[in-house]
């Protein structure tokens, strides 16, 4: 059984006591340094999925070590009212006065109803919907450019591939996951322009079976090295090896299921964008309501490569690795066409990671097999 | 006195049911190291706690009343229908759809039409499920199951194509409705209207069954539905209707979902709501009367729960087990029924009393 927070019982058998410093860390504006920070996680799925909950639950562990800082967390919570009464929960019950519903699900409605009835209370929520003027202040939202973590991947899989094709299982055809899909697939593309991507959206963030039929028809295809964007990798990693397939990870770190097909891995690296709110919070500053960053804050990093991965492959990959942390790389940058033969981006225009135009993304690029 | 004893039988067993699970679990938590007092306090704490744990369990409890009568009022007909799910999504659909089709107005006329639409979708749904049966000879609870399925994808198909709201960027979503339109809490309560409109279907499904004479011919159909046909009863229609009925319940549900949660159709109105209706009416025995009280205990085990992941750091399988105990006892405990003989029994147990103070 996953039992994270053993110890925690001692405090429970204490809660009458610590119950006051709770009711006062209420009060962001109050906080002095030696009152705990009482900061609660929600999360979609659970805890331990390999993905992005995982991800999250990582940060929360790295924040339980923190002095001052009393965390509390519930997993698998649905985008539903569910999610409203475990924030409010959490605030009224466990004192809570900094939350991190992590769902992308969670924004709208439900952290947009629950935060303006506890205007001293923080919400950081991940994928970066606030928007100023328009959500609460109290409400604040963080992400990273982890297409800079698939392109990488995309590097490292264009030279692993022997049969130039390599295969993407994405849930839905959004703009976060469209690119992820372009920068995988132009990152192996800077390696071999022959190579394609085939993708396989399955409709929904998590559908094991799907994902594994997906996975095994792309190998009947002759995909040989595959990466993902649904919540849980995990199914879709050890069929890929179980295929004798390679695979590039995503959200958190996969190698214990396949050390022998495991490349690297884009991950997530929460802990960093917690830090700049729990920050906040116990200082009293004003909450950070647009916190972005990529490999080079620290928001994103890579997973060790494998024993397989060759030498060429390496150096190529921390090259660019090193460039996109001095800030001189862009991914997205003219003359760049989608896979139906249109320009996307002009000849000599190239965006920044922070360019608001990307985070609407609607086309696959050129290379890409597949449609939205 | 026989209806008495069944009464009495009816509330003590799955009671009685819920107390031998409670006892296993607190084995269970101790087995992990836990003390299983200081879990059962948590449990009742999260759930019946204080007001807000109230209200977390009667907001909980909202969608499941409706979602269980999608059970058991077909139930009562003689039908497994267990694609509440379905009626539910299809429900939320519809609720959002109608804005599209015409304009409605901005006040709480606007929420009955965009509800009665809801309920309207579910309906037509299950009785598809329940035409198929009487005219197709088709087996309505695979038929219902797969109706769900395709529910879904019909949803999904609207939701992320025609329907879409272009601004909902990486949660697809319909255009919400408008917030004259949108359900409000009851009172200072937050908990939505739903609660309300579940609490008086359920009654109403009770009343409809128990004291009129097409209620009681449904349930005639539900005894032995040949025997219905042979003293005249319109069996089809009946059995229709009931689908459609307890469809049009499952419908609202989805239809409150969206106005007075969600205020858009989206993926996350598919949380498994219609298929937790089934547990609550096998578990209430498919009795609309006690559909209340078993949502009410599900809202509870839902809200404790979260209560003890907080508090406790155990994982939410942990209230799972619990779930899983309470079913397997009160399933048990359904073939006592009748069997108990009380007299006996009380008589007994005065006896070891006596033996005692001996």
């Amino acid at each position: 059984m996953h039992q994270p927070n053993w110890n925690r019982r001692q405090w429970i058998l204490n809660s009458s006591a610590i119950g006051a410093g709770l009711i006062t860390s209420g009060l962001p504006g109050l906080v002095s340094a030696q009152s705990p920070l009482t900061v609660g996680f929600i999360y979609v799925g659970p805890r331990d999925d390999y993905g992005y909950n995982q991800a999250h639950a990582e940060s929360a562990a790295a924040l339980k070590k923190m002095p001052g800082i009393k965390v509390v967390e519930e997993e698998n919570v649905a985008e539903t009212q569910a999610v409203q009464k475990s924030m409010q929960g959490m605030i009224t019950q466990d004192g809570a006065s900094l939350l991190f519903p992590t769902s992308f699900g969670y924004f709208d409605p439900h952290i947009l109803a629950v935060a303006p009835k506890n205007e001293k209370v923080r919400f950081a929520h991940c994928g970066g919907l606030w928007t100023e003027g328009k959500h609460p202040k109290n409400a604040a939202s963080y992400f990273g450019y982890i297409d800079e973590g698939q392109y990488l991947n995309g590097v490292i899989a264009g030279h692993m591939s022997k049969s130039k094709k390599i295969g993407f299982i994405a849930a839905k055809p959004i703009p976060q996951v469209l690119r992820n899909i372009n920068a995988f697939t132009m990152g192996a593309r800077s390696v071999d322009p022959n190579i394609t991507t085939t993708v396989i959206f399955t409709g929904d963030w998590s559908l094991p079976v799907k994902e594994a039929e997906a996975t095994n028809s792309m190998a009947d295809q002759g995909v040989d090295v595959f990466t993902m964007h649904v919540d849980s990798p995990k199914v879709i990693v050890e069929t890929a090896a179980r295929r004798g397939k390679f695979v590039c990870g995503y959200h958190a770190n996969q190698s214990k299921l396949a050390p022998g097909a495991y490349l690297t891995g884009a991950e997530w690296n929460w802990i960093k964008a917690v830090t700049v709110m729990v920050d906040a919070a116990k200082s009293g500053k004003p909450h950070p309501n647009f916190v972005r960053g990529g490999l080079k804050d620290g928001f994103i990093k890579t997973s060790a490569y494998g024993s397989m991965v060759s030498e060429a492959a390496r150096k190529n990959a921390d090259n660019i690795k090193a460039q996109m942390i001095k800030g001189s790389f862009d991914i997205f940058k003219g003359e760049l066409k989608d896979n139906t033969g249109k320009t996307v981006i002009a000849k000599g225009a190239a965006f920044k990671q922070t360019a608001i135009e990307l985070e609407s993304m609607n086309y696959l690029v050129e290379g890409v097999i597949g449609k939205i | 006195m026989i209806s008495l004893k069944v009464n009495i039988e009816a509330v003590l067993l799955p009671a009685f049911s819920v107390i031998c699970a409670l006892l296993l679990f607190g084995l269970f938590v101790a087995i992990g190291g836990h003390s299983p007092v200081e879990v059962w306090i948590l449990l009742f704490k999260g759930a019946f706690g204080d007001a807000f744990s109230i209200q977390n369990t009667m907001q909980r409890a909202a969608p499941l009343m409706m979602t269980a009568l999608c059970v058991a009022i077909p139930a009562r007909a003689g039908l497994t229908i267990i694609g509440g799910e379905g009626a539910l999504v299809l429900g939320a659909l519809a609720c959002s759809a109608l804005p599209y089709a015409s304009d409605l107005p901005s006040n709480t006329t606007g929420t009955v039409l965009v509800l009665l639409s809801a309920s309207i979708a579910g309906g037509l749904w299950i009785g598809l499920a329940g035409w198929m049966r009487q005219f197709r000879g088709i087996n309505e609870t695979i038929s219902s199951l797969l109706l769900a399925y395709v529910a879904i994808n019909v949803f999904r198909h609207f939701v992320e194509g025609p329907m879409r709201d272009p601004s909902s960027l990486n949660k697809p979503s319909t255009y919400p409705l408008e917030a004259t339109q949108l359900v409000g809490t009851i009172g200072s309560w937050d908990v939505h209207w739903g609660f309300a409109w579940g609490v008086l279907m359920c009654i109403c499904a009770g009343v409809w069954l128990a004291f009129t004479s097409n209620g009681f011919s449904t349930r005639v159909v539900g005894g032995n539905p040949r025997a219905a046909g042979l003293v005249g009863l319109p069996t089809s229609r009946l059995v229709i209707s009931a689908c459609v009925l307890g469809g049009a319940c499952a419908g609202l549900a989805g239809g409150f979902e969206v106005a007075a949660v969600h205020t858009s159709a989206n993926a996350a109105v598919i949380a498994g709501l219609g298929y937790a209706g089934i547990l609550v009416s096998f578990v209430a025995r498919h009795q609309p009367w006690a559909v209340i009280p078993v949502a009410i205990l599900f809202g509870g085990f839902g809200a404790a729960g979260s209560m003890l992941q907080r508090r406790m750091g155990l994982p939410d399988a942990s209230i799972q087990v619990l779930l899983g105990f309470a079913f397997v006892f009160i399933l048990a405990m359904e073939s006592l029924h009748g069997r108990i003989d009380w007299r006996k029994l009380f008589s007994g147990m005065k006896l070891s009393a006596k033996a005692q103070l001996v």
